[in-house]
């Protein structure tokens, strides 16, 4: 056991994914030099040196373009968008290049490529470097999507990440990268695909993943105190989905919210809410609920960033209301 | 206090060649001025984030550039834009209370340092992706082509948009299209810790318009003098119908943004390129050309006053109301989008 943050354990998986295998490599802009604009990748480029860590200029489109090819061309790029918000530039190559490839070509080849970038609030960065945009990854098939929300999962979903066959985006949060936990690295993990059980309850199951996941805890944590036992099941990854984990927590608890910070409308808290609702519509109590972004852009305010995306207080409350809608009914 | 760049000078210290400075070497001294005030909102934590670009060392490019604009002209700007916006008249009180992300900013504390812009004086944005302002001016460029008005568009940019892909498509419209616009690059030698030469072979910048038929010069921007010369013959030709890039060299004196502190660069590095000062640089000049010192003094008192009230207006001013976060996702007279509270108060309704 060791006490490590979410970024030095996203650093650790590239260095040891690299030491293994000699065909991955790192490019993105500042990722070598500088180390990386949120330090990720600070220190390997002393390591590994210039030929795997790739300073680019700031050319987005031609960066995950570049990984594409690579790709097809027998290495592994860990290509980095230092922004998630940036990856409309590059939707060109990463939804009709990267995730087609290998479907239009009748499956002659694939694209195990990794593109790593980190979106979500907390920054004031405004409303151009705060988003969550994983609907748009989500959206597109024949792209895997990895969130890891601990900093276990940082390690070892980018280390699985960089197994995959095909193209996975991976997006860290930016307001974890200096959270701390205690972890075993070489301690059994959940498979990838499959989704964590971060908290058993009887009263209702919260769905989410990255950050908010701490926000649900947070909540479950409060709502413990009250009496009302909360599930809360990490997705990990939202493609591949581990629907059944979700189920079988659905079925138990009858009661079902989706925490996702991105904007609620269409957003992935509308996919997982819609499937829900589809498949185990017998064993709903009440609704699903979303907690979700605000169909809003990020304000840089302080407050107006902090209000427009779910908090564990509003996570708490309505998980609260409920379980007593339920038990009125 | 919103203020003409072009505004007369002080009398006294406007003797012969000075005349011409004077202006000038105010206009780049509120700027430095008010980016050490920004500076100084970030340690004191009343600052809106950490991402609040300095553009001290790029005075020069700001006044020589903006003191030729008129009203009427437009200009986009990039992440390091509020020299630029200072020089055309803007207010700082109002900048620094966006910078803060307060109601009372430019845009009510929702854009911030990186977005901040201001219709009445053609600033149609502040931006936050990198060549994210540049096709905009190729736009405006229409529009005014088409009112036959002559104002002109400019865009302005770091050397670090040099390298993006829709650079070259809008400089090429504009060709293509006979615009009235101006692209100008301000190269600051840096993209956050890549240095020009480590970013392309190509550092002959202007050599990348004029291959695209646009007139296509470089300036050094010690002297605001030099790049008002230049520009001003850009941005004539420019308002006929000739689009033109200009690149102006000068040193990015401090960190990327509030929390780097330069690692990648050394000591002489930093020594080196803090000698191109056009701030101290013009003030030499002034005082060579027979300007009295305790006058300059005094100039630069009243605006080291008037740039220590932006910071006392930015924390005094109060944040936005939480219900104005949904304002202006549409327009005013379109429904706001309905608060996620709201429908989830509508589904836990127990009848
Ligand atoms: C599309 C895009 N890519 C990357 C970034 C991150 N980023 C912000 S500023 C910057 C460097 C820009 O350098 P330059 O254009 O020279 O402007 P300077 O900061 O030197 O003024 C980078 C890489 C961004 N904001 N947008
Ligand atoms: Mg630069």
């Amino acid at each position: 056991m060791a006490e490590m943050t979410y970024r030095d354990a996203l650093k650790q998986a590239l260095r040891d994914a690299m030491t293994e295998d000699d065909s991955i490599f790192v490019m993105g802009e500042e990722v070598g030099r500088y180390g990386g604009a949120y330090g990720v990748t600070k220190g390997l480029y002393e390591e590994f040196g210039a030929d795997r860590l790739l300073d680019t200029p700031i050319s987005e489109p031609a960066i995950v373009g570049a990984a594409v090819g690579a790709a097809m061309s027998g290495m592994r790029p860990v290509a980095e968008l230092m922004y998630v918000d940036f990856i409309g530039m590059t939707m060109d190559q990463l939804g009709n290049q990267a995730a087609k490839i290998r479907y239009m070509f009748g499956g002659q080849i694939g694209v195990p490529m990794v593109l790593r970038t980190q979106g979500g609030t907390g920054r004031s960065a405004g409303a151009q470097h705060s988003q969550s945009l994983e609907a748009y990854v989500m959206h597109t098939p024949g792209l895997r999507l990895a969130m890891p929300a601990t900093v276990a999962d940082a390690y070892h979903l980018l280390r699985a990440a960089l197994r995959q066959p095909d193209p996975v985006v991976f997006i860290e949060h930016k307001s974890l990268y200096a959270m701390k936990e205690e972890v075993n690295l070489s301690a059994p993990v959940p498979e990838w695909g499959k989704a964590a059980v971060r908290r058993e309850g009887g009263d209702l199951v919260i769905v989410t993943y990255s950050r908010q996941v701490h926000y649900a805890m947070q909540a479950a944590q409060e709502l413990s105190k009250k009496g009302v036992e909360a599930a809360v099941i990490d997705l990990r990854t939202l493609n591949p989905l581990d629907f059944e984990t979700i189920r079988r927590h659905v079925e138990k608890t009858g009661r079902v919210m989706v925490v996702s910070e991105a904007a609620m409308t269409a957003g992935v808290a509308a996919e997982l809410s819609a499937r829900i609702h589809e498949e185990c519509f017998d064993y709903l109590a009440e609704p699903v609920v979303r907690v979700a972004g605000e169909d809003i852009p990020i304000s840089v305010s302080v407050d107006l960033e902090a209000n427009s995306v779910p908090t564990p207080g509003l996570i708490r409350d309505v998980a609260e209301r409920m379980v007593a809608v339920r038990s009125a009914a | 206090m919103t203020q003409d760049v072009n505004m007369a000078a002080p009398a006294a210290a406007a003797s012969g060649s000075n005349t011409e400075l004077l202006p000038m070497y105010r206009d780049m001294r509120r700027v430095r001025s008010f980016e050490e005030r920004v500076g100084e909102l970030f340690v004191r934590g009343q600052s809106a984030g950490s991402m609040l670009h300095l553009s001290i060392g790029e005075e020069s490019a700001a006044v020589g550039v903006a003191s030729l604009m008129r009203k009427g002209d437009t200009f986009t700007t990039h992440h390091r834009g509020h020299g630029i916006f200072l020089a055309r008249g803007a207010d700082p009180n109002r900048m620094m209370a966006e910078i803060a992300g307060k109601e009372s900013g430019y845009c009510h504390g929702k854009g911030g340092s990186m977005h901040i812009a201001d219709m009445g004086l053609g600033h149609l944005g502040a931006n936050a992706i990198v060549g994210g302002g540049i096709p905009a001016v190729v736009g405006a460029g229409l529009a005014s082509k088409r009112a036959g008005r002559g104002d002109v568009s400019i865009a302005f940019f770091g050397d670090g948009a040099m390298q993006q892909g829709i650079l070259y498509e809008s400089m090429n419209m504009a060709a293509l299209w006979d615009l009235p616009v101006m692209f100008v690059c301000i190269n600051n030698q840096y993209g956050m810790g890549t240095r020009i030469e480590q970013a392309t072979r190509g550092v002959e910048l202007h050599q990348r318009a004029r291959a695209l038929g646009l007139r296509g010069e470089t300036v050094d921007g010690l002297d605001v003098r030099d790049v008002r010369e230049v520009a001003q013959d850009l941005i004539d030709g420019g308002r006929a119908g000739n689009p033109a890039f200009l690149a102006i060299d000068c040193y990015r004196f401090f960190g990327h943004a509030r929390m780097d502190k330069s690692p990648y660069r050394s000591e002489e590095d930093e020594t080196q390129g803090r000698a191109k000062d056009p701030v101290k640089f013009a003030r030499q000049a002034l005082l060579d050309g027979g300007a009295d010192e305790a006058e300059l003094a005094a100039l630069d008192g009243e605006i080291s006053a008037e740039m220590d009230a932006t910071i006392d207006f930015a924390v005094a001013a109060t944040p936005p109301p939480l219900t104005s976060m949904f304002r202006d996702v549409y327009a005013s007279d379109q429904p706001e989008p309905e608060p996620v509270r709201t429908r989830i108060d509508r589904i836990l309704a127990v009848e």
